[in-house]
């Protein structure tokens, strides 16, 4: 039976369609950086931005009516400052999870933990962002008896909660690419379940697991809305864990309201983007690396 | 009497002889290992329980229905938050019509037509990257690419294409691992009768993974109704003033409110607002959202039970 005419021309259009939608991630990741390009280009070119100074300099005064300086190094100390301890925070937490999830606990409560985690990562940055407002600021308060609770410690502990469930689930996969044979082996030899996951296990899941980690460096960085409303607005670079900062992203999301489009500020929030986005870039690039490194030698 | 009878039973006496100092020690560390453990499993579950708890016990004073059906009064100091709850259906329909054929035709694409080749590796690798990419670029993408390029203005239209984008990799994510679960031999048995590689998909391959693309497109929803930054800049705004109960007071094209954005202005841009009301709108949030993830996973857990093959 002939099929009509216009079938084939739906079909090889649906199949077109099929083949646009496949590689619209590329276009959006290329169109991301074009526009966010485009819009801070103006001030890179020109005399009034200097690289150096934008990377080394601490002075931070875009609205400076005598003196505008884009100093963005305590910007990205704060950054740095909230992700290392949400990342020392994390990491054991997250990977002890992954463990226990993978190899310690039975069927049941692996589920249920499961579950939790999925929820945990369900919770939308800026609730976290109003927990570390008032659950977390009250009580860094009352425990260290400091003026104010949102500083550092405050962003770090949340950002470790948001991070946690990433590194969890990745981590677990990464112990799940582990084969059985490893497990067997290392029972028969009469190893304790611990000394297996020791000595078999973690040596063999390590890039799978330091993926795990990378992803939730990245996941650290790039959060806005939390560290926002949890680490203060000080911009200097923190020399304590009570000291309170600014990251990169809040600069953005603080300062992008009241520049006006097209203005020097303005401009400049979009090179900070452009840096964020290549930071990012390039954690993510390196796990998915590592993570298929793994699964080239499997 | 009884413990000199435990005592004589063979596992008991062999594990007399068998267990030397260097095993007793190996068990206390395995037990000291499996306690460091799940006590750090736990300290992941109790965060959860607690803090719903504890922001639904400060919100208790305002939640009622009149909370999420009145407009805010007094400088938003009062009243509900009705026009924030309509802003973020709004933005959830809205980006999930953009968003989801996409992300099934992408996952479609990437599971039924790619080969093993660089280039779909490259695509992979960009499915990733765009769910790295910070939620503070994806605003600013938005605001440079539709609000100033496009000329579409802060809107909901602008607001509801970045969000699209930025969730587009979770619906492409959980797409396609519904439509690898269909077994190979079913694709097969349709291209043996004949049928073209489209006619198998649309027939074979997509009847038998939808209900796993819907539970995509719940969790997307969750995704979507949480996100704050990328609609700050591209068509949310702290207050609009829209008639009670009214179902289409926004346009396309009009900015609105955003339950999200609500919760960080009534937190930290107005002042005085009575304690509750922050709290109220935080547990509308995030109840909205974790019972939409509930689901997801309770329909995930029902199609599992009743898999047929």
């Amino acid at each position: 039976m002939r099929r009509r005419r216009w079938e084939l021309i739906a079909e090889s259009l649906v199949e077109w369609l099929i083949r646009l939608s496949g590689v619209s991630a590329i276009i959006f990741v290329f169109g991301i950086f074009y526009f966010v390009f485009r819009e801070g280009m103006g001030l890179l070119w020109s005399g009034r931005f200097n690289f150096v100074q934008f990377l080394t300099s601490i002075e931070w005064y875009p609205t400076s009516q005598s003196h505008v300086r884009y100093g963005a190094l305590a910007l990205i100390a704060g950054t740095f400052s909230v992700t290392l301890l949400s990342m020392a925070i994390a990491v054991p937490f997250g990977v002890g999870t992954a463990i226990y999830v993978s190899e310690f606990c039975g069927p049941r409560a692996k589920e249920t933990l499961k579950i939790v985690i999925e929820l945990l990562a369900a919770i939308p940055s800026v609730v976290w962002g109003f927990i570390g407002l008032t659950v977390m600021n009250s009580l860094i308060i009352k425990l260290f008896d400091s003026p104010i609770g949102l500083n550092v410690l405050n962003g770090g502990v949340i950002l470790a909660l948001m991070s946690v469930p990433i590194i969890v689930s990745i981590g677990e996969d990464a112990l799940k690419a582990v084969p059985d044979s490893f497990r067997e082996a290392a029972i028969a030899l009469g190893a304790t379940r611990w000394q297996m996951v020791r000595r078999a296990l973690l040596p063999a899941a390590k890039n799978g697991l330091l993926a795990a980690v990378l992803l939730g460096v990245g996941r650290a960085v790039g959060e806005t809305m939390a560290v926002l409303m949890a680490t203060g607005h000080s911009i200097r670079i923190p020399t304590g864990l009570l000291d309170p900062v600014r990251t990169l992203t809040a600069t953005i999301a603080a300062e992008l309201g009241e520049s006006a489009v097209g203005s020097d500020h303005y401009q400049v929030l979009f090179i900070i983007g452009i840096l964020l986005f290549t930071i990012t870039f390039v954690v993510n690039l390196s796990a998915d690396l590592i993570v298929r490194g793994i699964r080239g030698k499997a | 009497m009884s413990a000199e009878v435990k005592k004589t039973t063979p596992a008991a006496i062999a594990a007399q002889f068998t267990k030397t100092g260097l095993v007793r020690k190996q068990e206390r560390r395995e037990r000291v290992a499996r306690l460091i453990f799940a006590t750090m499993a736990l300290l992941m579950v109790l965060p959860l329980a607690l803090i719903v708890g504890y922001l639904f016990w400060r919100a208790l004073p305002v939640l009622s229905f009149d909370f999420l059906l009145k407009v805010p009064i007094h400088g938003m100091r009062a009243g509900g938050i009705w026009p924030a709850l309509l802003g973020t259906i709004y933005l959830v329909l809205v980006s999930l019509a953009v968003s989801t054929p996409i992300g099934v035709l992408a996952a479609v694409y990437l599971n039924e037509y790619a080969r093993e080749n660089s280039f779909t590796r490259l695509v992979n690798l960009a499915v990733v990257n765009l769910a790295g990419v910070p939620s503070i670029v994806h605003a600013l993408f938005g605001l440079g690419a539709f609000v100033v390029f496009a000329g579409i203005g802060r809107s909901i239209m602008a607001a509801s294409l970045t969000l699209a984008i930025m969730t587009l990799p979770v619906i492409i994510a959980s797409s396609k691992e519904a439509l690898a679960a269909v077994p190979r031999p079913f694709r097969e048995a349709c291209w043996n009768v004949g049928a073209t590689r489209w006619q198998t998909i649309r027939h074979v391959v997509l009847p038998n993974s939808i209900s796993g693309i819907l539970t995509g497109v719940i969790l997307q929803v969750s995704r979507t109704a949480g996100e704050t930054a990328p609609v700050m800049f591209t068509g949310a705004v702290f207050y609009k003033a829209i008639r009670e109960g009214d179902v289409f007071a926004y346009g396309l094209f009009d900015q609105c409110m955003a339950l999200s954005m609500h919760l960080f202005t009534v937190s930290t841009q107005v002042p005085d607002v009575p304690e509750a009301l922050p709290y109220g709108t935080a547990v509308v949030l995030l109840s909205t959202v974790l019972a939409v993830n509930a689901l997801a996973i309770a329909f995930r857990v029902y199609l599992r039970s009743r898999k047929k093959w």
